[in-house]
């Protein structure tokens, strides 16, 4: 019985992982400086960009590809068999939905994401702007015109290039410089798209802003930048989330974020992070290699991440805090899902620099099948950092035998006044409780998805409402399976 | 209610049940007696469908309905009900939440909506008095920090919301004090109709001067070996388990 519940679940399809049939332009499979120049032109950049990535080509060519500190497997990732620009074919210019490739449209359709306005206006979840990224570019954002008239700067990484060049020169690589690490140096050469946003002072941005990120060409690698600057006293919710189809390769997606925070200002990010995870064989998946990194600049400000992981075959992630304001506040909460043969090796930085700074983080970690999932945390308190404090919970839930879960902590300590908490806890997900909730009538997926979303409650509640409903649905489905 | 015959019963390949035989009527209370390892214990857990434990021989019908061939959330909406010994903790999922899926579950099965939110609250509040439990706990996870005597009510309490037609109590005597015990028997003795029927399953006849058996069965060595009226009780409670030991010894050899 126990066996035929497994099979029907391990077998189930990833829901997401269809295939857009679109015209594409796309670059032939390699990487060399003239790559890096024809994207840059195809892009219509200006030289100082041009010259930035070439700068970041050049270090990112005399790096070594990090090989052992993560806990991770995967083959040496041939770059030159990437393409390193793919984009829908479209008309000379977008100036209206009604140009948009109905292919495009009907592929964000399916995935939930309307970039109708109209619809969205009428319809739930009217509330959140979205910048569509279908592989290497931006396809749509809307309300932009709503935003705007509030002086909230939303769209394409490519847009905000062409249209508010001094705001990208002067902000990008501010937090994850181009020599930051080797996949942040490959972005910095070969990014593609992404989204820009900008709260001026004062300005409470009126609705979530939202980036979905879509895979879609075969042999492509997905680079893009978002980059969010809130100016002083200025508060914004931005959400992200992301899919590919269902391929045997694997597939690159190395992305840059980076988050600037003003003096009392506060940016909220969150992810539900739903790459192709690969096969139960472990086949196929996106290898996600990303760096995200947010600066409390100013005194009072605030950043904080939250994530849902439950996709991609290789997640290496580590969204962090530099707390350079005094009174600044950086917190991590995070649930990491992994199962058949996913490799997750995730968690954060806190760098406290600024008196008074306050960190927490939250990771729930959960394994199942016989995938590896481990929490790395670094948790910094400089000399001068007076009166930091750090509460860290990292807890891990086994769900069989054959999987692992794996605790790195680092904690430096430079200055006397900190305070720093760590807790640490290993749990299996027990065949008591989930008997204890069959005798009450709940099935074993019920059960699963009971005990599970009541062990991740923490992090989930601090989802925006939308997103944590999803969020649930996605963890039920990823763990469906799991326990015969 | 429920038809038991010659049900054994192994655990990693142990025989722990040897040819159980038992029929409890509707509206009709059974105590089940007997010393440590006679195998009370795995008899609750084999009717509720716990997966460690292999049916060997025997068949049991609950309700005209082949019961062993039922998962245990299906035995669980067909109206089985186990209040466990050792109630299980599950972080993160308030009491009221748990209770609301298991209602909700079990309504579905019978081909009804969910409850509305307004009548599921009244309820709460009706069930919660009768084992004096606090508001507080219906907010708290599944039996996390509660204390003994609070797991144990919790399970009546939870019994009460669901209003199973066979309600197994395992051992929800031990670890009470005697407040806790008049309580959780008040409980049940409210919860009694003449249409659902009790098994308990306790070590001492205290339990049973509050919850008055139809029934007494002593339980050893995998077997019933006696069975009586509440008399039996007493009788076993005056000379101790060690008589029946005696008794029986030779044959389960």
């Amino acid at each position: 019985m126990g066996n035929e519940i497994l099979e029907q679940h391990i077998n189930k399809e990833y829901e997401w992982g269809f295939i857009t049939d679109i015209d594409t332009d796309t670059f032939a499979p390699g990487l060399n400086e003239n790559v890096v120049r024809a994207l840059s032109a195809k892009k219509n950049e200006p030289s100082w960009l041009l010259e930035y990535r070439l700068k970041a080509f050049k270090a990112w060519q005399q790096m070594k590809e990090p090989d052992n500190w993560a806990h991770l497997h995967y083959p040496k990732i041939n770059f030159d068999a990437i393409s390193y620009y793919s984009a829908p074919k479209k008309k000379p210019e977008l100036t209206s939905l009604d140009e948009v490739d109905p292919e495009l449209l009907k592929t964000f359709e399916k995935l939930g994401i309307s970039l109708e306005e109209q619809k969205r206006l009428t319809g739930v979840g009217s509330n959140i702007a979205v910048d569509a990224v279908f592989d290497s570019v931006s396809v749509k954002t809307t309300f932009r015109e709503t935003l705007m008239e509030k002086g909230v700067i939303f769209c394409s990484f490519s847009e905000a290039v062409q249209e508010h060049p001094e705001l990208i020169q002067k902000y990008m690589g501010m937090v994850v410089p181009h020599t930051d690490n080797y996949y942040a140096a490959l972005n910095a050469a070969v990014f593609s798209d992404g989204s820009f946003c900008y709260i001026p002072k004062g300005v409470r941005c009126p609705m979530e802003l939202s980036t979905y990120f879509r895979i879609n060409a075969s042999g492509t690698g997905q680079f893009e930048r978002t980059l969010i600057v809130a100016d002083e006293g200025s508060y914004v919710s931005y959400l992200e989330g992301c899919t590919a189809p269902q391929r045997d390769e694997n597939q690159l997606h190395a992305a840059v974020v980076e988050i600037i925070a003003y003096k009392d200002a506060e940016v909220k990010y969150s992810t539900v992070q739903n790459w192709y995870p690969g096969d139960k064989d472990g086949k196929g998946g996106i290898y996600n290699f990303v760096t995200k990194r947010g600066i409390c600049v100013g005194d009072n400000s605030k950043i904080s991440w939250t994530q849902v992981e439950t996709g991609s075959a290789i997640t290496w992630k580590y969204p962090s805090v530099i707390l350079k304001g005094n009174n600044s506040i950086g917190e991590f909460y995070s649930v990491a899902v992994t199962n058949n043969k996913q490799e997750a090796d995730t968690g954060t930085k806190m760098i406290h620099i600024g008196k008074n700074t306050r960190s927490t983080i939250i990771s729930k970690g959960i394994s199942a099948g016989f995938s590896n999932n481990s929490y790395r945390g670094l948790v910094q308190i400089r000399k001068g950092a007076t009166n930091a404090r750090n509460f860290s919970q990292c807890d891990s839930l086994l769900m069989g035998d054959k999987c692992g879960a794996h605790t790195f902590p680092y904690i430096e300590i430079k200055d006397k006044s900190a305070v720093v908490e760590h807790e640490a806890t290993t749990s299996k997900i027990g065949e008591d409780q989930l008997f204890y909730c069959k005798q009450r009538g709940l099935d074993t997926e019920k059960a699963v998805g009971l005990i599970v979303n009541g062990y991740c409650k923490e992090v989930l509640n601090k989802l925006p409402m939308e997103f944590a409903v999803e969020a649930q649905k996605l963890l039920a489905v990823s763990l469906e399976g799991s326990v015969g | 209610m429920i038809t038991i015959k010659n049900l054994h019963a192994s655990v990693d390949g142990k025989e722990i049940l040897k040819g159980i035989n038992l029929e409890v009527k509707e509206g009709e209370i059974h105590a089940i007696m007997g010393p440590n390892g006679s195998g009370k214990s795995t008899l609750s857990n084999v009717l509720a469908g716990k997966e460690d434990y292999e049916v060997t021989e025997g068949e049991v019908t609950f309700n005209g309905k082949d019961l062993l061939d039922m998962d245990p959330d299906v035995r669980a909406k067909e109206g089985l009900f186990l209040a466990f010994q050792y109630p299980v903790e599950i972080p993160g999922v308030s009491n009221i939440n748990f209770l609301k899926t298991a209602l909700n579950e079990k309504r579905a099965y019978e081909g009804k909506s969910p409850m509305e939110a307004k009548d599921f609250l009244a309820l709460v509040k009706e069930k919660q008095k009768l084992v004096e439990l606090d508001g507080k706990l219906a907010n708290r996870s599944v039996n996390e920090g509660f204390s003994g005597g609070e797991k144990k009510r919790n399970e009546i309490f939870q019994m009460a919301m669901l209003d199973p037609k066979l309600a197994i109590l395992d051992e929800t005597d031990s670890g009470l004090d005697i407040d806790a015990l008049r309580i959780v028997a008040n409980g049940v003795n409210t919860l009694k109709t003449k249409h659902n029927s009790y098994i308990v399953i306790t070590h001492y006849q205290r339990l049973l001067d509050h919850i008055v058996p139809d029934f007494v069965h002593i339980l050893y060595n995998g077997r019933i070996v006696k069975s009586g009226t509440k008399e039996l009780a007493l009788e076993l409670e005056a000379k101790g388990y060690d008589e029946i030991k005696k008794e029986f010894e030779k044959e389960s050899v």
